[in-house]
């Protein structure tokens, strides 16, 4: 358990707007410096608001695009152009909607298929069908399932055969987008639980994208919590639901609504929004909304500080 | 006299796979400074039951009910041209996705004028001025330069702000917010809830607050009402409902919240909301249901008195236990 599947160092994608013939062209700084590592049978939680980088990490972590700085470990291999097919079967991404990541016109099983096809042509077809029904009755869905079309299923369902899909190669890591935020409360418990016990069986590590810090809470390992393309703070679960160094984590856990009519609490204001990440203010990127921002923090840029919870604030708590 | 009354209140939408009954036997009542809350998966008619009182619905849809009345106005015999004078003034609505419920071709500021021009017969200073005052009102940071400013030019969080300054300009008796936060994050959600409730104690109107987060609804409303599969199934006020839920859907629909797991697997609900074509016979939550009896599948349940949160079950749970479980 001690060898992490997945290590990144200091992640970084830049997305540039052109500025048409007259203006300058801009530059998105949409992560910056993300480290972390992930050990199989773990979950690292990432967290944030829209904007904040999390699909642009996911995107770099599956190598849908290459990010323009840093670098990540995946498997013992460095990942690069040159290993890019190898090690792209080892981490697979769930995307949120299950009602656009799923082709209409392939049937179910064609669906589950079309990954093994594509890596591994010179499989049998029966070897194939045989895999894709194995992965079916994994992810909860009946052999009948097999030969239906996406629109014959419901949302918890279409969810299954994308994790499914995800599946079909045997990954490593599994990437997963915001897997339940386009779910119904009594369907986001199902599928859940079905990730949970994939875990376990299949020793997967999970990168769990999520702006929902219930679901974080129950089933995360470590969390990182991203504000405009930075990580701001880095802890395990319990540290970071215990006490939080980061006065936006603190903020963000506040804003959360608890399902509980008898704990109204106060909450902490934030008043602003999420600036654009096209310019991040100077200084730390959160100084704008916090109250506890003082000269240092607009001029200067916080870095992570070091040990196991980590935070990236001046005057962390 | 109640603010809104509505009885039995059902919708029928003509499908070209035949009649699909939305929203089954709705009832409810408002009176002002009420806040409600209606729960609901999708699907559960939430959002069509209001929008039938607003007379917002298309053709295809057959409203029928014992009482709608608001303010003294019967909605179901009231003629289209009286209807728009009471909606968007007296009776608004904010809607869910605030990207595609502004017009595109026109400022925030015309939109917002539009409404207090028709409805109130301001003049134009009074207008801007008025227009100036709700965005202040709202929080919306240099209300006079936004005034001029595209849908498309603001994030989400304003534009949810815009909608929400149109529907109280001119003074709503009843403001009613379909799940005006799902499309935005947690921080501004945070605002948007704090500016309604403020928004509702200065003016004394009522609100309903129709939404699937539990949270949301934990932390605003009153009264909450649990709607599946189109019919009610539940009202309870809204500690009593979290602590002892009497419909076995309520109990399950909270037992399932990831906040609530005491373990590693959370607990389900089995199978889905029944749609068009495999509605039950019975009780609509009775395929899913954990302590369904043979009754439950084959005799619609009563709807229950008072004192069990006007429950629609053979079976009303009350028990202490049963909730922590």
């Amino acid at each position: 358990m001690s060898e992490p599947v997945l290590i990144a160092e200091n992640l970084t994608q830049e997305y540039v707007l052109k500025g048409g013939m007259f203006g300058q062209d801009r530059i998105v700084r949409a992560l910056t410096g993300a480290s972390f590592s992930l050990e199989a049978g773990k979950t690292l939680a990432v967290v944030g608001e829209s904007g904040c980088g999390k699909s642009t990490l996911a995107r770099c972590i599956t190598m849908i695009e290459e990010p323009v700085a840093g670098s990540f470990i995946l498997n013992g291999k460095k990942a690069g152009p040159d290993t890019h097919d190898e090690l792209r079967t080892s981490v697979q991404i769930v995307f949120q909607d299950p009602y656009g990541s799923l082709n209409p016109r392939q049937r179910c099983g064609q669906i589950l298929e079309e990954p093994l096809i594509i890596n591994h042509p010179e499989m049998p077809r029966e070897e194939r069908t045989r895999r894709a029904r194995e992965v079916l009755e994994l992810v909860g869905l009946r052999p009948e399932h097999f030969d239906r079309y996406p629109h014959m299923f419901s949302g918890g369902q279409r969810q299954r055969i994308a994790v499914g899909r995800a599946l079909m190669l045997e990954p490593k890591v599994l990437v997963l987008d915001e897997p339940v935020s386009a779910l119904d409360l009594s369907i986001q418990s199902q599928v859940l639980n079905l990730l949970v016990d994939l875990q376990e069986r299949l020793g997967l590590a999970y990168l769990f994208i999520s702006h929902d810090l219930s679901v974080v809470k129950h089933i995360a390992d470590d969390v990182i919590v991203m504000y405009l393309g930075r990580p701001v703070e880095i802890a395990s679960k319990e540290d970071l639901f215990e006490h939080q160094r980061h006065p936006y984590t603190k903020a963000l856990l506040s804003a959360t609504p608890m399902a509980d009519p008898t704990l109204r609490k106060q909450r902490i204001k934030l008043t602003g929004e999420l600036p654009s990440p096209v310019n991040i203010p100077p200084g730390c990127p959160f100084s704008p909304r916090c109250w506890k921002a003082t000269e240092k923090c607009r001029t200067e840029r916080p870095e992570l500080d070091t040990g196991a919870h980590r935070a990236a604030c001046h005057f962390p708590e | 006299m109640a603010l809104l009354e509505v009885r039995n209140l059902s919708v029928d939408f003509e499908t070209t796979s035949g009649r699909f009954r939305a929203v089954d036997g709705f009832d409810l009542t408002l009176d002002p400074g009420d806040i409600t809350a209606v729960v609901g998966e999708s699907g559960s008619g939430k959002s069509v039951a209001f929008l039938a009182m607003m007379g917002l619905l298309p053709w295809t849809a057959t409203i029928t009910s014992d009482v709608m009345k608001f303010d003294g106005n019967d909605l179901r015999s009231i003629t289209p041209r009286s209807r728009r004078q009471i909606i968007g003034k007296d009776m608004s609505m904010i809607f869910q996705e605030p990207m595609t419920s502004l017009n595109p071709c026109y400022t925030v500021g015309f939109q917002i004028k539009e409404a207090l021009r028709i409805h109130l017969g301001m003049d134009r200073k009074a207008r801007h001025a008025r227009a100036i005052e709700l965005f202040e009102q709202v929080g919306i940071p240099a209300p006079e330069t936004r005034l001029s400013t595209f849908p498309h030019q603001m994030s989400g969080g304003m534009n949810q702000r815009v909608m929400i300054a149109m529907a109280i300009a001119c003074k709503p008796k009843m403001l009613i917010a379909d799940e005006p936060t799902t499309a935005l994050d947690v921080t501004i959600q945070a605002q948007i809830l704090e500016l309604l409730t403020s928004l509702q104690e200065e003016t004394g109107m009522a609100l309903v607050l129709i939404t699937h987060d539990m949270g949301v609804v934990a932390e605003t409303a009153q009264q909450v009402s649990v709607q599946y599969a189109g019919q009610k199934c539940e009202q309870q006020e809204v500690t009593a409902l979290f602590e002892r839920p009497h419909h076995p859907y309520t109990a399950a629909l909270l037992a399932a919240l990831p906040e609530r797991a005491t373990t590693k697997h959370l607990p389900t609900i089995p199978g889905v909301v029944p749609g068009q074509f495999d509605r039950p016979k019975g009780c609509m939550f009775a395929p899913r249901c954990s302590i369904a009896t043979e009754l439950c599948h084959t005799t619609p349940p009563p709807v229950g008195g008072a004192e069990i949160g006007f429950a629609r079950c053979h079976t009303p749970i009350n028990l202490k236990a049963e909730e922590e479980a």
